[in-house]
């Protein structure tokens, strides 16, 4: 299968992989994808899900969650040093404060105390740190076991793959039991999560995949993406009847520019770290409505 | 007294009134961050104290989302986001119908997230927004050991009937916006009827599988 997989990438990258009319411009590559996608759910049928349902109905809360900390602490030191990469050393030494509070007094990790103490988690990682860098994103693709990955994230993913503490673990029955232990856990406690994401969507391809977009754009921006200015929901009329501007929210931003999850092009003007902003977003905001 | 005396004061009497009206009304709607903090709390307490609830009772969780958190919510507002340019070629039926499907489908799929609510902590940003605004984002975040707190925002319109929330994001997606595409592409393959067909078999289907 995977063979297959790797085959159908390779033939797609060569013959210029057929559209699909009215695709998703990032996603150029939808037919492969789709069939990608359904091959991990198959499989997340078989495995995945079962395992971890098992997993949760046999432990209870209260152990489910020191696997949970005792995972994020080891997580936590390469989350460190990607915001020392993203030039914010005040996040950085959040973290290893976390990684020292938590190894020590948590019990190598098992009680999150640091939390407690006000220390706030964060979320990084290398995808994330290229993109502040100002990679551009690429072509979206679902990569079999993976998921959902541009080209961005897949070499984001590589590199945290290569340096994951884990992953570093002698002997290999450890590493692989710990591996092991961390996906089902994780698959566990997402298991609320994709029934709700299942259920609610008419195409589960198209949910995850802008689910995808939207959820890497606000990682990136540490949870304070650029919004557009909202527009009234349509269907009202704007106050002023000389209102030509374009109706913009924040999904028409996203894909306003080639990638707008990419601030370089900002920074280099302001010299700060600025969002990039959707070409037109000063139309918008020069257009006289009063709620802007 | 002369009879443009009488009009004139008659319209002062009549202006302040309607001011004083003006003042009573806008203080007897609730400021939308005061609005999220009370409807979340008070869901979070009779969730809290409800072991049906607790145990997964689908349509109890249902019926407190539809007396607690719904009257809060405007669907109409809510549809026209998730369709785009699509809404305005929807004719007043189409539309009510969309709203009532796009509803039962919302609340169907994620009412029973309240039921997972165990050791979070729930903060409530102060509201940034100037005293007339009529369109303001409230922020909640939903701190929760060993993982990274969780931004819940409410994006919230103002009114006759008080602050009405018309999206929602959820750690940066919109439960609203991410129905873009789908509804887009289920219009231009089968139109607007065909949209409200699937979005009703899909209900349908949930309905059926809760039973």
């Amino acid at each position: 299968m995977f063979a297959r997989a790797l085959a159908g990438v390779t033939f797609c990258l060569l013959a210029g992989c057929a559209t699909v009319p009215n695709g998703d411009p990032r996603d150029p590559y939808e037919s492969f994808n789709r069939a990608m996608f359904s091959f991990n759910e198959g499989l997340d049928d078989v495995i995945g899900e079962p395992v971890a349902t098992a997993y949760k109905a046999v432990l209870p809360y209260e152990v489910r969650i020191r696997v949970t900390n005792f995972f994020a602490n080891i997580q936590d030191v390469m989350i460190a040093v990607n915001n020392l990469l993203q030039g914010k050393p005040n996040q950085a030494a959040d973290d290893f404060a976390r990684v020292l509070v938590n190894s020590s007094f948590g019990l190598a990790g098992l009680h999150d105390i640091a939390s407690d103490a006000g220390l706030e988690k964060h979320n990084e990682d290398f995808g994330q740190t290229f993109a502040v860098w100002g990679m551009d994103g690429g072509p979206y693709f679902v990569w079999p076991f993976f998921g959902s990955k541009n080209v961005r994230d897949t070499f984001g993913l590589a590199l945290d793959l290569t340096v994951a503490p884990v992953l570093a673990i002698d002997p290999a029955s450890t590493r692989y039991w710990m591996t092991g232990l961390y996906l089902v856990n994780e698959r566990a406690d997402l298991l609320d999560a994709t029934t709700a994401l299942d259920d609610a969507a008419l195409d589960k391809y198209v949910a995850r995949r802008d689910i995808y977009f939207q959820r890497r754009r606000d990682l990136i921006y540490d949870g304070n993406p650029p919004r557009a200015p909202r527009q009234r929901p349509p269907g009202r009329e704007p106050r002023s009847n000389a209102d030509p501007s374009p109706t913009m929210t924040r999904s028409d931003a996203l894909r306003a520019g080639p990638d707008p999850g990419s601030p370089r092009a900002a920074r280099a003007q302001t010299g700060t770290f600025a969002p990039r902003r959707p070409s037109n977003y000063d139309a918008v905001l020069a257009a006289p409505r009063g709620k802007l | 007294m002369t009879r443009s005396m009488v009009r004139l004061a008659s319209i002062l009497v009549a202006g302040c009134l309607a001011l004083f009206a003006g003042r009573a009304l806008a203080a007897a709607i609730t400021p939308p961050d005061a609005l999220v903090k009370t409807v979340t709390l008070e869901v979070l307490d009779i969730v809290s104290a409800d072991q049906e609830i607790q145990a997964g009772n689908v349509q109890k969780v249902i019926g407190l989302v539809e007396a607690k958190v719904l009257p809060h919510f405007s669907f109409e507002s809510m549809t026209a986001l998730a369709m785009g340019v699509n809404w305005r070629k929807a004719t007043a039926e189409q539309k009510t119908r969309l709203a009532q499907s796009f509803k039962i489908l919302l609340v169907r799929t994620y009412a029973s997230a309240i039921t997972s609510y165990r050791d979070e902590r729930f903060e409530f940003l102060p509201l940034r927004a100037k005293p007339n605004d009529t369109d303001v984002t409230v922020k909640v975040r939903v701190h929760k050991p060993g993982r990274q707190s969780v931004a819940i925002d409410y994006d919230m319109e103002r009114t006759a009937s008080g602050w009405k929330c018309y999206n929602v994001y959820v750690a940066g997606v919109s439960l609203v916006l991410n129905y873009r595409t789908e509804f887009a592409s289920e219009v231009r393959r089968n139109g607007i009827d065909g949209l409200i067909d699937a979005l009703e078999t899909k209900n349908q289907k949930l309905e059926a599988a809760a039973k």
